[in-house]
């Protein structure tokens, strides 16, 4: 038989909010998410919660259990004591929405930030061979879930948020270490992009994220660790640098330079001047702009009162937005996508 | 992306938690204890380098590694192995001067103390999803924090001084009577030696100077073994950092009880 508990669950959105008090049943087996379900199902219809898999797979839930954060559907409630009050807020990092529910597009951006894996110019899909031990380094980062626990407990930008513009985070420091360490990725300067770009260098190595990671992904050991060394290769170890330099290998692999270009790749609208900027770049041969920033999506349609009109007869649209946004139209133009296929050999669309 | 409920615009607040963290568990006791071995290390090791005595004891060959190597003309007669190339030292100047900044530098620059020593000592965060004190954080981007970047620098010194530490440790197997010999002091000089040897092989720059550095495995076996090898150890580095600083702790004050006669050497053998 379940038991009587003290849940404090925050409630309220961004004009402000505090913690409310419950006491809700629990039963043998269950997780906190499935006590918060009890909640919405019992006591208060309207708490918000986002959630989907119940399996700790889809990093919905990412939610702060008595000031840890967790995922909620992985928190069993044996972890507690009998007596003992639970409290529940949502993830302090990013912007509120409502109750549980957080606006994590931080992280989405920085992810666009980032320059997508690079193949080899001289193979076609189909022909990528990758030894195990080579690419095995990078299949840990893989079991990421997009949880962002480890970007709101990184207290560079959970602290600090002035810091967000210049940091990308753990989560993208892995994704880095993972493009960095892919056998065949061709981007050569994806060490200096995590140190001026990302911020690399304002992690001081506390390991916080590799505590909450519920993955238990190595992530400061075997990303953002190799990730400084190999920033320390190209910038600050003059032994190192000498020997590219007696060598020429710096000829080989300099960096391109990367300046970062505003165009909509998720609009419909043709934007000219990305190819030129590719073409400025000093990377040989590269017609297409890696470095996409796609325009803010597009507005919600919401009333005067920032809400949603819930019911069809309310709304000015019969069917549910797009999940794209209403003002994109497909296809989309291909100039505006970061995508160039190895086999093409001269610049699409010349007449940019 | 374009989200139903997600408007985009300029910073939005988050949720109006005043609490400085909601935790229940005792966050504060990991940091505090950090914090007082760290502390004491610190004061122990000024103390005993500034002392400028009590770091040999001649009958059985026992040198401190806060003394070794003693390259000065200043050093107790037979603690100098390898010579005295720097003349007489002035009562002040530590004779230790020419390893104890290495060490020293390795252990300030090495990952596993910057994570201790920021949660510990400067409290940028002392424990996670705690607020931290600081009004304004930038990392190691700056002066003087950038220098941590030179962690490699001091792994290759301090690898050298590694090898100064075996080789004083063989010189410890020295009986009363002048030929072979061992002692309590001998045990733990040696397990001294070998959790120093765990500290500095398992360091992340070893790791990433042995193979880490590579992109292909496959195509430097012998690199890649390495690699694997320092991995394992690499993943034990914060308790070869702690149990190494206990242990030099331990045989140096051992050796100083010993050398200034508070107690005697328990012998196994001559």
């Amino acid at each position: 038989m379940g038991t009587v508990r003290h849940f404090r669950v925050w409630r309220g959105d961004e004009s402000g909010g505090q913690l409310e008090d419950f006491q809700v049943e629990v039963n043998e087996g269950e997780v906190v998410l499935d006590i918060i379900h009890r909640l919405q199902a019992t006591q208060t219809p309207d708490l918000a919660v986002r959630w989907n898999c119940k399996a700790g797979k889809c990093g919905s839930c990412s939610m702060e259990i008595n000031g840890k954060p967790r995922l909620g559907c992985m928190t069993r409630m044996s972890t507690f004591g009998e007596g003992e009050t639970v409290t529940v807020t949502p993830v302090r990092t990013f912007p509120i929405i409502r109750d549980l529910v957080t606006d994590v597009s931080f992280n989405y951006q920085k992810a666009r930030e980032l320059p997508a894996f690079e193949p080899p110019k001289d193979l076609q899909p189909g022909e990528y061979r990758m030894q195990q031990i080579d690419v095995e380094r990078s299949q840990e980062f893989r079991k990421c879930i997009e949880c962002f626990l480890c970007q709101n407990v990184c207290h560079v930008i959970r602290d600090h948020e002035e810091n967000k513009p210049t940091f990308s985070g753990p989560r993208f420091f892995i994704r880095a270490a993972e493009l960095d360490m892919h056998p065949l990725d061709e981007r050569e300067n994806r060490k200096e992009m995590a140190q001026q770009e990302q911020g690399l260098g304002y992690c001081n190595i506390t390991k916080c994220c590799t505590e909450v990671c519920p993955e238990h992904i190595k992530i400061t050991d075997n990303a953002i660790i190799p990730m400084k060394e190999r920033v320390v290769d190209r910038k600050y170890d003059p032994i190192v640098w000498l020997g590219r330099k007696i060598f020429r290998r710096d000829q080989l692999d300099e960096p391109a330079v990367s300046t970062p270009h505003r165009a909509p790749a998720m609009s419909g609208a043709s934007v000219s001047g990305g190819e030129e900027a590719a073409a400025a770049g000093t990377q040989a041969s590269t017609t297409t702009n890696w470095h996409h920033t796609p325009a803010a999506p597009q507005a919600a349609p919401v009333g005067e009162d920032g809400k949603l009109n819930l019911t069809e007869l309310t709304s000015d649209r019969a069917a549910a937005q797009s999940p794209f946004g209403d003002d994109v139209t497909f296809p989309l133009p291909t100039e505006n996508l970061s995508y160039q296929h190895p086999r093409e050999e001269k610049p699409k669309h010349d007449e940019h | 992306m374009t989200s139903t409920v997600t408007r985009p615009g300029g910073t939005r607040p988050r949720a109006a938690i005043a609490a400085r963290t909601l935790r229940t568990d005792r966050w504060w006791f990991f940091p505090l204890s950090i914090a007082a071995i760290l502390g004491f290390f610190i004061v122990y090791s000024t103390i005993r380098i500034f002392m400028n005595k009590y770091y040999w004891v001649d009958d059985f060959g026992y040198l401190t590694p806060l003394y070794s190597p003693c390259l000065s003309e200043s050093c107790v007669p037979g603690s100098a192995h390898f010579g005295t190339p720097f003349g007489e030292f002035p009562r002040w100047l530590p004779l230790g001067l020419a390893a104890f900044p290495i060490v020293a530098g390795f252990r300030v620059t090495c990952y596993y103390y910057r994570k201790a020593g920021y949660r510990s000592l400067w409290l940028s965060p002392q424990a996670c999803g705690v607020a931290e004190p600081h009004k304004k954080y930038t990392g190691e981007r700056g002066f003087p924090l950038i220098g941590m970047n030179s962690h490699r620098y001091f792994f290759y010194l301090a690898a050298v001084v590694l090898l100064i530490n075996f080789y004083d440790a063989t010189k410890a197997f020295h009986g009363a009577d002048g030929g072979f010999g061992v002692g309590l002091g001998t045990l733990i000089i040696w397990v001294n030696v070998a959790m120093l040897t765990g500290y500095t092989l398992s360091c992340h720059a070893c790791r990433h100077v042995v193979g880490g550095r590579l992109k292909h495995f496959s195509k430097h076996p012998v690199r890649y073994r390495f690699w694997t090898l320092v991995s394992k150890l690499n993943a034990r580095h914060g308790t070869f950092a702690m149990s190494s600083l206990v242990t030099v702790i331990l045989v140096d004050a051992y050796i100083m009880s010993v050398s200034a006669g508070w107690i005697t050497d328990f012998r196994f053998y001559n």
